[in-house]
């Protein structure tokens, strides 16, 4: 005899092995190589390089130290390390840079695309979709292919006069800021369109019938209400920006560096494994700090707009 | 009543420069594929059509063995991320909201999160140990790298699929007696190919998209197409880099028109 009860609790039972059982698979995978090799990357930052690369196996913190600091070799004295500093502060303005260019080209282009007809929206949507999935080696290349001294870019400006021999962008801080914003536009469109196409236009219009201006119903209507998009475009940007070793390494020409060519040149010929594990991890932890910031705001925006 | 002249919704110069972005966005990439085309050695200068540069990268033998690597292992990857992904999202749809979801989707979700050059240098730094451990140095390594960071672009579109899916055929089923397999294979199954689908040409694209990850993780002679263009990027770049970028963006655009109708069909 089985009892209502019991029927229920071995249903519970089942459920629980179901829920655990089949995600177990993709949990697995995902430890193994992705969260598993970030804590060995923490034990790493910890050691002591080794003549060829590699480590010893020595505990050190040297590798924190250099992070931002360095040992005069002559006395000896630890000062700040420039050349760090000053990619670090690269890496962040670029990214910074890139995201508001994104914003404010990607938002006339996605409030254009959300007041379409619902049939041309969706062909819009593709045609912002198919660079978006075309591989970022290749959307880099295009970039360097159309800024190069004999590219389309320059012979435009010296067929039209506004210079008279081509101008280098290429392999400077301007190509890396170029390309990153052609790379990564999609991304700031995209979740700004989905917050314009939930968009209440009676609002605007109510805005209109109390004499309010374009100006003042762009400023005071519709900025407030797609906010939660603006957050989410700018972060979606924000991050990819700051963890960039692609697009650097194409248009900076190796001079112009970021952060993950930074990381990249101590697992190479810097052979300082240590220093880019620690170098590795203090951009995971701007990248989380820039994740909370944005977890935070979108709440509190969502609690604001209902 | 002056007021009903214009477009409440339209804001002035929004559509131009939305016609200029659209504009960007294409003119790099058309050049590129324009100049596939050119006759000279040049990548600036248009000396006439021709498809030389295309029959060049079909006899370089480097560049049919890495694609043929890159398709291999997009092709495995994203059918282990496929499945792992759909059992992953049944498990996270299907129950009652339970302690543990909430950390499991961020766990699912964590290669989004990390930058790709720090994953990349942590796989770096454990396959060189379990490579100096086993001396296996195939494409394994490879494969499981792809596979972990294919899993939550597969995992997106199957969950939005199922939760979009009406929980009664399948309750039905269960009423009438159909083993919990039944179930799956009849009618939950059945309904979730799309997403399942749209899950494994994500993840097929985005496998054949990597750059960063793949020039870590890959042993001496594993190019892929990407790495191996990127290694070709330092030197002097003829046409035939357009040739092979066309070929690859043809596919790739080719993969997205068909996942843009799939994913269409759903609503």
């Amino acid at each position: 005899m089985t009892t209502a009860a019991e029927i229920a609790a071995r249903a519970e039972k089942d459920d629980i092995r179901k829920r655990w059982l089949l995600s177990t698979p993709a949990l697995v995978i995902i430890f193994l190589a992705g969260i598993g090799p970030l804590l060995v990357v923490l034990i790493y930052s910890f050691l002591t390089p080794g003549p060829y690369g590699d480590v010893r196996w020595q505990f050190s913190t040297d590798a924190w130290v250099g992070v931002f600091l360095q040992r005069d070799i002559f006395d000896d004295t630890l000062g700040i390390a420039d050349a760090h500093l000053s990619i670090f502060l690269r890496s962040v303005w670029l990214s910074f840079l890139t995201t508001i260019l994104t914003l404010i080209v990607g938002f006339p282009t996605a409030y254009f695309i959300a007041t379409r007809s619902e049939k041309t929206q969706a062909l819009w949507l593709f045609l912002i979709t198919i660079p978006f999935w075309t591989n970022l080696l290749i959307r880099t290349f295009a970039v360097q292919e159309v800024i190069r001294n004999e590219g389309l870019l320059n012979s435009l400006l010296v067929w039209s006069g506004i210079v008279s021999a081509p101008v280098q962008i290429l392999y400077t801080d301007w190509a890396i800021a170029l390309g990153m914003i052609y790379v990564y536009l999609p991304l700031m469109v995209l979740p700004l369109y989905a917050s314009m196409e939930k968009l209440d236009f009676r609002l605007v219009e109510a805005g209109y019938d109390l004499y309010a201006t374009r100006l003042q119903v762009l400023r005071r209507i519709i900025i407030p209400l797609v906010k939660p998009g603006i957050i989410a475009g700018s972060i979606l940007v924000f991050i990819p920006s700051l963890g960039a070793y692609v697009t650097p390494r194409v248009l900076g020409g190796g001079k112009q560096m970021m952060l993950g060519n930074l990381i990249e040149l101590q697992f190479g010929a810097g052979r300082n494994w240590p220093l880019g594990a620690a170098l590795a991890l203090t951009l995971t932890v701007l990248v989380t700090v820039a994740l909370l910031f944005y977890v935070r705001y979108a709440a509190q925006g969502d609690r604001r707009h209902g | 009543m002056a007021r009903s002249t214009f477009d409440i919704r339209a804001l002035p110069g929004f559509a131009t420069i939305a016609m200029i972005c659209f504009a960007l966005l294409y003119i790099p990439i058309l050049t590129l594929v324009v100049y596939a085309f050119n006759e000279g050695n040049s990548v600036a200068i248009w000396q006439g059509f021709s498809l030389r540069w295309f029959r060049q990268a079909w006899n370089n033998q480097q560049v049919i063995d890495a694609s043929i690597r890159s398709i291999q292992i997009a092709s495995v990857a994203a059918v282990i991320a496929t499945v792992a992904a759909t059992m992953a999202a049944i498990a996270t749809t299907r129950t009652r909201p339970y302690r543990g979801l909430t950390f499991k989707y961020a766990f699912i979700n964590q290669p989004l999160m990390i930058p790709e050059i720090v994953t990349a240098v942590a796989l770096l730094i454990v396959f060189a140990r379990i490579k100096v451990a086993t001396g296996y140095s195939g494409l394994g390594y490879l494969i499981a790298a792809h596979t972990a960071f294919c899993i939550p672009f597969a995992y997106l579109p199957i969950r939005a699929r199922l939760e979009s899916m009406d929980l009664t055929l399948e309750t039905a089923a269960a009423d009438l007696y159909a083993t919990p397999w039944k179930v799956f294979t009849r009618v939950t199954l059945p309904l979730l190919w799309p997403g399942i689908i749209a899950g494994l040409m994500l993840a097929f694209v985005i496998s054949l998209d990597d750059v960063v990850i793949t020039e870590f993780v890959k042993s001496g002679g594993q190019d892929t197409l990407p790495t191996y263009m990127l290694g070709q990027l330092r030197r002097v770049v003829t046409p035939e880099m357009n040739a092979i970028s066309t070929v690859f963006l043809a596919i790739s655009i080719l993969i997205v028109t068909v996942f843009f109708f799939i994913s269409r069909r759903r609503t």
